[in-house]
C-alpha cells in the first residue's frame, strides 16, 4: 500500500518527506549534545546547525513569501540565527571562559563596560562582574545553558504530549477523559507556581530544571495534539486511509502526525521562548539553574544588588540577551503561525 | 441557573480535594523538617521528642488524615520559622499581594483594551501592526526584567518614585491596604505596572481580534447607518461586545498574576505572600509552603466561581437562557 | 423637485482577483414622497448601491465615480463628518438582517437614544420618549416597557420593526430599505410591508425599496428599476413594468414568479447563470442569456433610450409592443 492510492482529493497538507528525518537528527543532535560532557565536540555542533537550517529551510519551502512579510521578519530570524550562532559556538567565540578560574582576576572586578585589564591586553567591552569575569562571555554562555535548557525541555514534553494526545484521541472513551482531566487540572494553575514547588522539591540543578519544565508543559502539548487528532480524525483522508485498509499505526504515523506538525510546530516556537523566560525567572528567584552553570536569568540575579548603586551593566546586559533571544523567537513564532497556519489567517 | 451554579460549587470543591492530596505529598518530598527545628547537636532524644511532637513518626496516610482534619478545621499548621500558624501568617500578607495583583489587573485593562481597540480599527494600518509587534515584546519580556527596568529607570535615574518596599498603609475593616494611602499608592506603581505589562499585551490581543469580529458585524454598520459618531462605536458597540471575552480570560488570570507576584514582589521586596513562599521555599518551612498553595487554590476555585457568575450578568443572552453553552 | 438623483454611480471592488464592478454606471432619480422598487437577482449590484447612497460601502469596495445628489448637494463630495450628519438623520437605512443589525449587548433605549442624540441635542428624557412614539406607530405593544428589553428578546419580525423605528426618528427625507423583508416569515412580510406602506403614505418619507421579489414591489412601489450586472437596465412607473416590460430580463424575472402565467404552466426561467462579475462579457451583460440577442448585443453595451415617457431601457432590441410575448 502505497501513499499514491489516496485519492488526490484527500491529500494532508504536510507532505514533505524531508520533514521527518530532519526533525529527528534536530532532536535527536540536541539533546544528544545537552547531555553531553561540555557541549560536545565542534563537528558535533556544525552538523546539529547544519540540520537546523535545513529543517528550517524545508519548513519554509514555497512559502518563504509568506513568511518574510516585511523588515520585521527579517530582523527577527536575522537575530534568531545569530543567537543561536553564538550559543552554539560560544566557546570559540567568546574572549573568555568564564568558568575557568586561571582566566579571573579578582583585581578586575566590576569594572565599567569597555574598562580594559591592568596591562591593557584585554579589554572588557561590557564590563566585569564582582569577580573580575568578562559580561560578554558570561552572557555567551549563559544564552547557552538558557537556549538548551528549554529546548531540551520542549522536545521531551512535546513527545511526552504527543504521545498521551494522540493516545486519547484514539482510545476515546473512560481513558480519554481521565487524561484530559489531569490534563485541564494540571493547566488551570500557573506554570510559574507548579514549577516554583517542583524545583522546591527537587533542589536546585540543571537536570532538574528541565525535568520541572517538562512536567510543567507536557499538558500543553496532550491537549493541543488531542485537539488537533480529533479534528482530523473526521476528515476525508482519514477515511480513506481506513477504507483502504491501512493498520491504526500506519494511519497514525503516515497521516494523522504529519497534520500535527504545523500546530505543534507554532506552539513549540512559543513555548520555547516561555520556556526560556520560566527559566530565566526561576533562576532568578535562586532555584534554578546552579552557579556554576548559571543562566542569563541568574546573571541578571547576580548584578541585581548592584544596579541600585548604579553599576547597572552586570544586569542589564544580560537583561538584553533575554529580551532580544525570547522576542526573537517570539517573532518568529508570530510569522510561524500566519504562516503554517492558513486557517486563522483572515 | 441555580442547578448549574451546584454543579459548578461540587466541581470545585473535587478539585479543593484533589489539590489537597498532590499538595500533602508533594511537599512531604521536600526536604527533612527535622534539620530546621532542631539543632544540628541535638540529642537521638530530643529528634525523638520533636518528631513525636509534629506527629512525624506516624505512617504517612495517618499523617495525611490529621492534616486534611485539621485543614478542615482551617489549621494549616505552624510555620517553623515565625512559630505562627501558617494561615494567620498567610492572611496577614494576603492583603498586600491582592491588591498588587487587583491594581496590576487594573492597569492591564487600562492599558491592553485602547491600544488592542485601536489596533483592531486600524489592522491593516501601520499602527495596528506597530502595536501587534508591541504586544509580542511585551509577551517577552520577563517579569523580573521589567521590574528592574522600571526601578533603574523610575526610581534611579529619574526618581519619580519609590523603588522597593511597601509605604504607608490605611487600615479598611483592620485590613492594611496601600492602594488607598497616596505615599502607598506610589509604591504600588512600578509593582502593578510589572504585573501588568504581560497581560497587557494579552489583552491587547484579545481586544484586537475581537474588535476586528465586531467591526465586521451589521450592527456595527447599522450604527454608522444611524449616524452614530465612531469614537461611539468603538467605545460602547464594540467595547460592549468584546468586554465579555476579556472579562473572563482576565478574571481567570487575576489567579496567574497572584502567582506571578512571586516574581515581582521578590524584585521589589514587596511584603505579600509570594515573597513569603519565597523565604519559605528557601528556608524549607513546610507548612507556609503547604498553607500558601492550599490558599491559592481556593482563591482560584473563588475567581472561576466569580468569574462564571459575573459572565452571566454581562452577556444578557446567557443570562435569560440560564447557563453557558 | 427630485429628493435624490444619482448619476452615473460606479462602486468598484477591488479583490485579489481583479477589479469587480459591482455598480458600474446607475442613474436614476427620485421624487419627494416617492417608492423607488429597485430589483434584481443577488449580485446585480443592488444593495451596493443603497450602500453606496449611505456611503457604507465596506472594503475592498469604494465609491469610484459619479454623483449622488441629495437635493442638490453631492454626497459623494461630503466629508466624512458632514456625511455622518446625513446618515440616520436625513438618510436612514434598513438592514436585510433584523437577527444581526441591532447590537444583542445593549438595550433597545440605548440603541434608539444614541440615534436621536447624534444629531441633535436633546435630553436623554425627549429622545425616550421619541424612542417611545416611534416604537408604538410601529406597532410594538407597550412600547414603554419595551425599550427595556434586549434584542433577543424580540422576535425577528418584532426586531424589523426595530429596526424601522429607529429609521423613522429622526424624521428622514429619504429611507434606503435592503431587502427588509426577506429573511422574515411570509405572513410577517405582508403585515410589515403594510405597516411601511401606511408609514411612507403618513409621513411622505421617499423611500429606495431594495428587493429580489417583484411581488413585493407591486403592491408598495411607485416606479421600478430593475438592476442586471451593475447597471439599471429598466425603469418606469410599477404597473408599467409589471404588465409590459420593455427588458428581456426584466420578461424574464417576471416569467419565474409563480401565479402570473397559468396554472400547470412550467414557470419560466431564464436561462444560464448570474454573470460572473469579475469578468463581464463584453457588449451587454444580458445578451449571453437573451433571447433576442445579436451580434450587436455582443459587441457594443447599449445605450439609454426612452421608447415611451417616463420608461428608461438599455436594450439594442426592447420588446416594445405585446409581439412576442403570449
Amino acid at each position: 500500500m502505497t501513499e499514491t492510492s489516496i485519492p488526490q482529493t484527500a491529500q494532508h497538507p504536510v507532505r514533505d518527506r524531508m520533514l521527518w528525518p530532519a526533525i529527528g537528527v534536530v532532536c535527536l543532535a540536541t539533546i544528544a549534545l545537552a547531555l553531553g560532557p561540555d557541549w560536545a565536540s565542534l563537528p558535533a555542533r556544525i552538523v546539529l546547525f547544519l540540520a537546523g537550517v535545513a529543517l528550517a529551510a524545508q519548513l519554509l519551502k514555497g512559502r518563504s513569501r509568506q513568511f518574510f512579510n516585511g523588515p520585521m521578519a527579517y530582523a527577527a530570524t536575522g537575530s534568531l540565527v545569530l543567537l543561536v550562532i553564538l550559543a552554539l559556538f560560544a566557546n570559540e567565540i567568546s574572549p573568555q571562559n568564564p568558568y575557568d578560574l586561571r582566566q579571573l582576576d579578582i583585581m578586575d572586578g566590576r569594572l565599567p563596560p569597555g574598562a580594559t585589564n591592568f596591562d591593557g591586553s584585554f579589554t572588557y567591552h561590557l564590563g566585569t562582574d564582582e569577580q573580575g569575569r568578562d559580561i560578554l562571555s558570561g552572557i555567551l554562555y549563559g544564552l547557552r545553558v538558557s537556549l538548551s535548557v528549554a529546548i531540551v525541555a520542549t522536545l521531551i514534553a512535546m513527545a511526552i504530549g504527543v504521545v498521551v494526545g494522540i493516545y486519547a484521541a484514539w482510545a476515546g472513551g473512560r481513558i480519554e477523559s481521565i487524561l484530559m482531566r489531569l490534563v485541564d487540572l494540571q493547566l488551570s494553575f500557573p506554570s510559574i507556581l507548579v514549577a516554583l514547588m517542583l524545583m522546591a522539591a527537587f533542589g536546585r540543578g540543571l537536570d532538574k530544571v528541565v525535568i520541572a519544565l517538562i512536567i510543567v508543559q507536557w499538558a500543553y502539548y496532550a491537549r493541543t495534539v488531542r485537539g488537533t487528532a480529533l479534528s482530523e480524525t473526521r476528515k476525508e483522508y482519514i477515511d480513506a486511509a481506513r477504507g483502504l485498509g491501512l493498520p491504526v499505526r500506519k494511519i497514525i504515523f503516515r497521516h494523522l502526525l504529519p497534520n500535527c506538525i504545523p500546530p505543534l510546530l507554532v506552539i513549540s516556537t512559543v513555548q520555547i521562548a516561555n520556556t526560556i523566560v520560566l527559566e530565566s525567572s526561576l533562576s532568578f528567584l535562586g532555584v534554578g539553574v546552579p552557579v556554576t552553570q548559571p543562566s542569563l536569568g541568574l546573571l541578571i540575579a547576580n548584578g541585581y544588588d548592584y544596579m541600585l548603586s548604579g553599576q547597572y551593566w552586570m544586569s542589564m546586559y544580560p537583561g538584553v540577551a533575554l529580551l532580544a533571544i525570547v522576542a526573537s523567537i517570539n517573532l518568529v513564532g508570530d510569522r510561524l503561525r500566519d504562516t503554517l497556519n492558513p486557517r486563522l489567517r483572515k | 441557573m441555580l442547578v448549574y451554579l451546584l454543579r459548578r460549587i461540587a466541581q470545585s470543591i473535587f478539585v479543593a480535594l484533589a489539590m489537597m492530596v498532590i499538595v500533602f505529598f508533594g511537599i512531604y518530598m521536600i526536604g527533612n523538617p527535622i534539620d530546621i527545628l532542631i539543632s544540628p547537636d541535638a540529642t537521638p532524644r530530643e529528634i525523638e521528642e520533636t518528631m513525636a511532637r509534629f506527629g512525624f513518626d506516624q505512617p504517612i496516610y495517618i499523617q495525611f488524615f490529621t492534616f486534611v482534619g485539621n485543614a478542615l478545621q482551617g489549621d494549616l499548621g505552624r510555620s517553623f520559622v515565625h512559630g505562627e500558624s501558617a494561615v494567620t501568617l498567610i492572611l496577614h500578607y494576603m492583603p498586600a499581594t491582592l491588591e498588587l495583583a487587583a491594581l496590576g489587573l487594573i492597569f492591564s485593562v487600562l492599558i491592553g483594551v485602547p491600544l488592542g481597540v485601536y489596533a483592531g480599527y486600524k489592522a491593516d494600518k501601520w499602527q495596528g501592526r506597530a502595536i501587534m509587534t508591541g504586544s509580542i515584546f511585551g509577551f517577552s519580556l520577563p517579569n523580573f526584567w521589567v521590574g528592574m527596568l522600571l526601578i533603574l529607570i523610575f526610581a534611579v535615574e529619574l526618581r519619580w518614585l519609590p523603588s522597593t518596599g511597601r509605604g504607608d498603609t490605611v487600615d479598611v475593616f483592620g485590613i492594611r491596604l496601600s492602594i488607598f494611602s497616596e505615599n502607598g499608592l506610589q509604591y504600588m506603581i512600578l509593582p502593578a505596572l510589572t504585573l501588568a505589562l504581560y497581560k497587557a499585551s494579552l489583552v491587547t490581543r484579545l481586544a484586537r481580534a475581537g474588535t476586528q469580529e465586531a467591526l465586521v458585524q451589521d450592527y456595527v454598520k447599522f450604527a454608522r447607518a444611524k449616524g452614530v459618531s465612531e469614537t461611539r462605536i468603538l467605545f460602547v458597540h464594540v467595547l460592549k461586545n468584546i468586554m465579555i471575552p476579556i472579562v473572563t480570560v482576565l478574571g481567570l488570570e487575576l489567579g496567574s498574576m497572584i502567582a506571578f507576584a512571586v516574581v515581582t514582589e521578590t524584585v521589589f521586596a514587596w511584603p505579600g505572600m509570594g515573597k513569603l513562599l519565597i523565604d519559605s521555599i528557601l528556608t524549607l518551612d513546610r507548612p507556609v509552603i503547604v498553607a500558601y498553595l492550599m490558599m491559592t487554590v481556593l482563591i482560584f476555585i473563588v475567581i472561576n466561581l466569580v468569574v462564571d457568575i459575573f459572565y452571566t450578568l454581562l452577556d444578557p443572552r446567557v443570562r435569560v437562557t440560564g447557563g453557558t453553552s | 423637485m427630485s429628493v435624490l438623483e444619482v448619476r452615473n454611480l460606479q462602486t468598484h471592488f477591488f479583490t485579489d482577483a481583479g477589479v469587480v464592478k459591482a455598480v458600474d454606471g446607475v442613474d436614476f432619480t427620485l421624487d419627494e414622497g416617492e417608492v423607488l422598487g429597485l430589483v434584481g437577482e443577488s449580485g446585480s449590484g443592488k444593495s451596493v448601491t443603497g450602500f453606496s447612497i449611505l456611503r457604507l460601502v465596506d472594503a475592498p469596495g469604494r465609491v469610484v465615480g459619479g454623483q449622488i445628489l441629495f437635493r442638490g448637494q453631492d454626497l459623494a463630495q461630503l466629508s466624512e463628518p458632514e456625511m455622518r450628519r446625513m446618515r440616520g438623520n436625513r438618510i436612514a437605512m434598513i438592514f436585510q438582517d433584523p437577527m444581526m443589525t441591532l447590537n444583542p449587548v445593549l438595550r433597545i433605549d440605548t440603541q434608539m437614544i444614541e440615534a436621536v442624540r447624534a444629531h441633535e441635542r436633546v435630553s436623554a428624557k425627549a429622545a425616550r420618549d421619541r424612542a417611545i412614539s416611534a416604537l408604538a406607530k410601529v406597532g410594538i405593544p407597550s412600547p414603554a416597557e419595551r425599550l427595556e428589553a434586549y434584542p433577543h428578546q424580540f422576535s425577528g419580525g418584532m426586531r424589523q420593526r426595530v429596526a424601522i423605528a429607529i429609521s423613522l426618528l429622526n424624521g428622514p427625507d429619504l429611507i434606503v430599505a435592503d431587502e427588509p423583508t426577506t429573511a422574515l416569515d411570509v405572513t410577517i412580510q405582508s403585515q410589515i410591508l403594510a405597516e411601511v406602506q401606511g408609514l411612507a403614505k403618513e409621513t411622505g418619507t421617499s423611500m429606495i425599496w431594495i428587493t429580489h421579489d417583484l411581488a413585493v414591489v407591486a403592491g408598495l412601489a411607485d416606479r421600478v428599476a430593475v438592476m442586471y450586472a451593475g447597471r439599471i437596465v429598466e425603469t418606469g412607473a410599477t404597473d408599467q413594468v409589471l404588465t409590459q416590460p420593455g427588458h428581456p430580463y426584466s420578461i424574464g424575472l417576471l416569467g419565474s414568479i409563480p401565479g402570473h402565467g397559468h396554472r400547470g404552466q412550467r414557470l419560466a426561467q431564464i436561462p444560464g447563470m448570474a454573470p460572473n462579475m469579475a469578468r463581464l462579457p463584453e457588449g451587454c451583460a444580458f445578451a449571453p442569456r437573451c433571447f433576442r440577442a445579436q451580434d450587436q448585443c455582443r459587441q457594443n453595451a447599449p445605450q439609454i433610450t426612452e421608447p415611451a415617457p417616463g420608461q428608461h431601457l438599455r436594450c439594442h432590441f426592447p420588446v416594445l409592443e405585446r409581439e412576442a410575448l403570449s
